[in-house]
């Protein structure tokens, strides 16, 4: 559309905040302006919204870039791809994708669906330290029957959680 | 075994209904997941993403769902059978790029689709016809909790499952509902419904996905947002938004019928003798007019035809779908030739839209007692 002359072929679209701004490019004026080549314009700032791809600088101190420990991902690289490279970046670049997050998302803290292994061992050691209380006050009674009866279910709790919390 | 040998011919696919499937073509959920051990796909070494992908593979292949799935490396599909899967929207284009190390599931009744090493370790969805959101969140919620037994995800308390791109991180979930809306585009309503819908940051795209047009009057409204808010809300928010839109279409239907009936019956009237009598079709003006042929179905403009034969026909007509019925390779233009022969052959028996008498008939419900 910026020729004007021929079919555009190339769509953006960017939303923010209720605000909706397309541009549609014939594949000449996209060539032109780099936009076919991903390497070439910061395709972060296409998907995530202008300046998401400075914002994750943020958390670099002056001069020296950060890069991820686990697998060498870098600033450059996040503003060439709009991607992360494993899960260990979140740590990473928490900083500054922290304030990334905040405007792309409804809120900071995710509340959804949670592992069921991963549910279950927060209920399972809430539990097991529930117990533990009850066997420290056993023994300081000289309750020694109700104190194995305790040592056993953690023992068992500990060996199969599953099994117990089902039961 | 070939994808086309386990492929549902169009004619049965366009014959599965869903409630509301009049407006509502499909419903559609899709789950993004990663694993620990590995980077993510576009970033991961080769040798690591094929290891991946066997372990991925594994795991899916074993769920009780994805028994006699069809599975296949994508460096194993021809690249017309990867377009005829982006047709039928089983996978996305950009999983259609990828070759050796990327793979797919596709479940036997072809409502689950779990893509392997895509943007993610896995996106997997669900897709049912029809309005029935809460339905197809059910279904990939059990295939994702059958999945944890044997993977070990990555997710963070704070953040939830991490994913490669961070507009996707917490739930990883897009829900999303495929709408056909003719007559909000003929009324030029479309604009300021696009723009109310995306007020309440949800997306609206064209029918194939992400950075796609509209065509046929199609689009997908899906939520944007994935932190923050849980997936049972989503949908929620989600089915509120397209139950609207269904009401906005069925009163522009209404008004259109009332105030401007002849230009409507003049669109499908066009359409009709456009797809019935043409010698050369291309596939884009095909699903233009073929949209407008459903919405005479709709309207009680074709008396006996059923719905499913449009529905069959914007299949078809789509270059790979076409292409697939042919041994020799086609050129554009002889695509054109015979998609014009088939959309011929298939309406000769179709007679020309009549205007029906006014009132119009209540549409999909049942009459009053």
């Amino acid at each position: 559309m910026l020729c004007q002359k021929k079919e555009a072929r190339v769509h953006l679209t960017d939303v923010k905040e209720g605000k909706v701004k397309k541009v549609d490019l014939c594949e000449d004026c996209a060539k032109a302006k780099n936009i076919e080549d991903p390497a070439g314009f910061a395709l972060a700032d296409l998907l995530l919204g202008l300046g998401a791809s400075e914002e994750l600088t943020s958390g670099a101190t002056e001069g020296s870039p950060l890069v991820c420990p686990h697998c060498g991902f870098t600033q450059a690289d996040f503003k060439k791809t709009g991607r992360l490279g494993c899960p260990a970046c979140y740590e990473t670049f928490k900083d500054g994708l922290l304030g990334m997050l905040k405007t792309m998302h409804k809120g900071n803290r995710h509340c959804g669906k949670v592992p069921r292994g991963l549910a279950l061992g927060r209920e399972v050691q809430e539990r097991i330290q529930g117990l533990q209380r009850s066997l420290e006050q056993a023994v300081a009674t000289e309750d020694y029957e109700q104190a194995a009866r305790l040592r056993d279910e953690i023992k068992a709790l500990k060996e199969n959680p599953g099994a117990v919390m089902a039961g | 075994m070939q994808l086309h040998e386990f492929l549902t011919p169009a004619d049965q696919v366009a014959q599965r209904t869903g409630p509301g499937n009049r407006i509502v073509l499909s419903s559609r959920v899709r789950l993004a997941r990663n694993v620990s051990g590995f980077a993510f796909p576009g970033w991961a070494k080769k040798a690591d993403r094929q290891r991946a992908c066997d372990l991925l593979c594994e795991a899916v292949g074993r769920q009780p769902e994805m028994q006699g799935a069809f599975t296949a490396s994508l460096d194993s599909l021809s690249a017309m059978d990867k377009q005829i899967l982006v047709e039928r929207h089983l996978i996305s284009r950009e999983h259609a790029a990828k070759g050796a190390g990327s793979a797919l599931l596709l479940s036997r009744d072809e409502s689950l689709c779990v893509m392997v090493n895509e943007e993610d370790h896995l996106r997997m969805q669900a897709l049912l016809p029809g309005f029935q959101l809460p339905e197809v969140w059910r279904a990939i919620d059990r295939l994702d909790t059958g999945l944890e037994q044997s993977l070990e995800y990555v997710f963070s308390r704070e953040l939830g499952y991490l994913t490669a791109c961070p507009t996707n991180v917490g739930t990883g979930i897009r829900v999303s509902a495929m709408l056909h809306l003719p007559a909000l585009v003929l009324d030029e309503q479309i604009t300021q419904i696009i723009q109310a819908v995306n007020k309440l940051g949800l997306a609206v795209r064209g029918l194939y996905g992400e950075g796609t047009e509209a065509l046929g009057n199609v689009f997908q409204v899906s939520n944007q947002m994935t932190l923050g808010e849980s997936e049972a809300e989503i949908v929620e928010r989600l089915s509120k938004v397209v139950a609207q839109v269904i009401e906005h279409e069925d009163n522009a239907r209404a008004r259109l019928l009332e105030k401007e009936s002849k230009v409507v019956f003049n669109h499908i009237g066009r359409a009709y003798g456009i797809l019935a009598n043409a010698h050369s079709v291309s596939s884009k003006e095909a699903i233009n007019l073929l949209s407008l042929l459903r919405l005479g179905i709709d309207l009680g403009t074709l008396p006996g035809t059923p719905r499913a034969l449009v529905d069959e026909l914007s299949i078809l007509t789509q270059p790979a779908h076409l292409q697939a019925n042919h041994s020799d390779k086609l050129t554009a233009e002889q695509r054109d030739i015979r998609r014009a022969d088939m959309l011929r052959h298939a309406l000769r028996d179709v007679r020309r839209p009549i205007v029906p008498p006014p009132p119009a008939p209540p549409l999909d419900k049942p009459p009053a007692p």
